[in-house]
């Protein structure tokens, strides 16, 4: 009896919504009365093994052979599989990023296993691991839960607080042997090109987006641009310009919806919505956003929704708490100094 | 040279999807559309196939009401369907899809590429790629945003693929399993011609016993389906005698709201 949780390590540290897992893993470890085992693969997975002992995780299991060193789903969940094969645990947690979806769903499939994906709260009933997750991109959601001895659940990022930290537990840790050698691997990684200080849609406490209003820029585009090329411009302009600064003020990500997308304005990373990200901000500043519905399956879960609009018949409106009807080329500006003069 | 893909039908994405009172999800008389994401891994198996001249196969697992996702996929220019139904395929239990796909593709038995829409929208998940790539123990390449380079020959592939904190070349070994994004490409629409051969094809149907799958139980159970809970909002429009007074008062709002 355990629950497994997958840390999930980026260059050698833990990434944070990891402890988010964590924390949902022992909510379910508290329900079913076991403890929970966390499970670091990769360079440095003692030290971050012994960080989730600050968390008040008493166990560990840990792998950094040369074929874990780098992330490959080959080698990670070929090891993921074979621990949960031996020791069954009732559950294994992690958080729902790309990599957390791909290793869970392959140890599932290799294990015979169910699998809970993007659950945003967990319970337990009958000692039944249930999650409850959206279905038609946020448009239903639906209560699931499996018929299998071990119960695999990714977690939405920011859906489950990290546990308190708790300085006094220090975790007994295991070294497991891997399961691949590097010759075995098919998969080779040639190159990493990490985008340092972009901010992750997913992990964004603040979100300012912006739509195809963005085209409506008083700023003139340069000579010799004309038409659709100029509101281009003059689209980029303002993501760069005009709520670039508001977000910087905020420390927000940069969100849009899938007409600025189309359009060309911004690249497809930012967008909001069925066939972008789905996210969950304390607060969603949309700029210029008529609000199809496309657009709010994917932030009708934010906290407190502003709508900035010179249409005050769009339908962004009936999901804002708080709404400004008029040029976003105005108000964002104004907004951003308001703000600059509270904030420290 | 043989690339696959697989899709569906889902919901317009326009469509008001909702729980009726038997508890059954609706979407009224909306038609479907093929899978969002698949238009890119459509788009992204023909050209494949296109470069290498070799064969384009798209797949659904399911119920009839797939066939119009296939019907679309010919029209796009996808040489040929099929479709795999059986009792139990629609829960969207992805072990049960993924042992009926693993089937579909060993018996075709030459498949060299497989390529996945990022998700399916209805069920909202994309665990079945995955575990279809571990059922074939083929490499798989997940949130793909290019296909640099694919060398039939020697067998092998080069994509870049998108990670939360940047992007990742990746060289693999075929036979591989490749996820696409949206943005990879433009996927293009039917043409007549195709729409027309479309309309008047005939889409095999293969059960578990064609493939000589024995079909395992489905691991996952739908227990119900809710509506979200409704937003009580109250919109507030802010008012103000100029733009800075309003700015004012919609940041005082932000603070009282502890979101700052």
């Amino acid at each position: 009896m355990s629950v497994f949780v997958w840390i999930e390590t980026f260059g050698g540290a833990a990434i944070s919504s990891s402890w988010e897992a964590l924390g949902a893993a022992q909510s379910i470890a508290e329900a079913l009365k076991t403890e929970t085992v966390a499970i670091v693969f990769g360079e440095d997975s003692a030290a971050i093994a012994a960080e989730a002992g600050r968390f008040g995780v008493a166990r560990a299991l840990t792998c950094d052979a040369e074929s874990l060193s780098e992330y490959r789903l080959e080698s990670y969940a070929a090891l993921l599989s074979k621990l949960v094969v031996d020791r069954k645990p009732d559950a294994v947690v992690a958080v729902a990023t790309n990599r957390g979806r791909e290793l869970l769903a392959s140890a599932a499939a290799d294990s015979e296993s169910g699998l809970i994906s993007d659950v945003i709260s967990l319970r337990v009933a009958d000692g039944s691991i249930i999650g409850t997750r959206p279905a038609y991109a946020g448009k239903v959601m639906m209560e699931m839960t499996c018929n299998t001895s071990t119960t695999f659940v990714t977690v939405r990022g920011r859906a489950f607080l990290p546990p308190l930290p708790d300085a006094s537990v220090l975790p007994t840790i295991e070294t497991v042997a891997p399961e691949k050698i590097p010759a075995q691997l098919q998969s080779t990684v040639e190159e990493l090109v990490a985008e340092l200080g972009s901010v992750n849609l997913a992990d964004a406490a603040i979100i300012v987006s912006g739509g195809r209003g963005l085209a409506n820029n008083p700023a003139s585009a340069p000579g010799g641009i004309s038409g659709e090329q100029a509101n281009i411009w003059k689209a980029k302009d303002g993501f760069a310009n005009t709520l670039r600064p508001l977000a910087d003020v905020l420390g927000a990500a940069i969100g849009a919806s899938r007409a600025a997308v189309d359009a060309g304005y911004i690249p497809y990373e930012h967008q909001v919505g069925q066939t972008g990200k789905v996210v969950t901000p304390d607060l969603y500043i949309a700029c210029g956003i008529s609000g199809a519905i496309q657009h709010q399956a994917g932030m009708r879960g934010s906290k407190i929704i502003v709508a900035i609009n010179k249409d005050a018949a769009a339908p962004i409106f009936k999901l804002a708490r708080y709404g400004i009807v008029g040029d976003l080329y105005e108000v964002v500006p104004a907004l951003t100094e308001a703000l600059k003069k509270k904030l420290p | 040279m043989h690339v696959v893909t697989f899709t569906r039908s889902t919901p317009d994405t326009a469509a008001k999807v909702w729980v009726n009172e038997e508890g059954e999800v609706t979407w009224g008389d909306i038609a479907t559309v093929v899978n969002p994401w698949d238009e890119y891994s459509l788009e992204e198996t023909i050209a494949q196939a296109k470069i290498f001249g070799g064969r384009s196969t798209a797949i659904a697992i399911g119920a009839e009401l797939h066939n119009d996702a296939l019907k679309h996929s010919m029209a796009m220019g996808i040489k040929n369907v099929l479709r795999v139904d059986e009792v139990g395929v629609d829960t969207g239990d992805s072990l049960v899809w993924s042992a009926l796909a693993a089937g579909a593709i060993r018996k075709l038995g030459d498949v060299d590429l497989i390529i996945f829409g990022k998700e399916s929208v209805d069920v909202g998940s994309d665990q079945h790629t995955y575990q279809l790539a571990r059922r074939l123990g083929w490499t798989m390449l997940s949130y793909v945003s290019a296909i640099i380079e694919t060398d039939y020959v020697a067998g092998t592939i080069k994509v870049e693929k998108m990670l939360e904190q940047g992007k990742q070349i990746v060289s693999a070994n075929l036979p591989a399993v490749v996820s696409v994004m949206k943005g990879i490409n433009e996927p293009r629409y039917p043409n007549f011609l195709g729409i027309r051969k479309a309309a008047k094809a005939q889409i095999p149907v293969w059960s578990a016993a064609d493939l000589g799958v024995d079909t395992p139980a489905a691991a996952t159970r739908a227990l119900r389906y809710m509506n979200p809970p409704a937003r009580d909002i109250s919109t507030e429009i802010i008012a103000g005698a100029d733009l800075e007074e309003k700015a004012a008062v919609l940041a005082d709002r932000l603070f009282e709201e502890k979101v700052l």
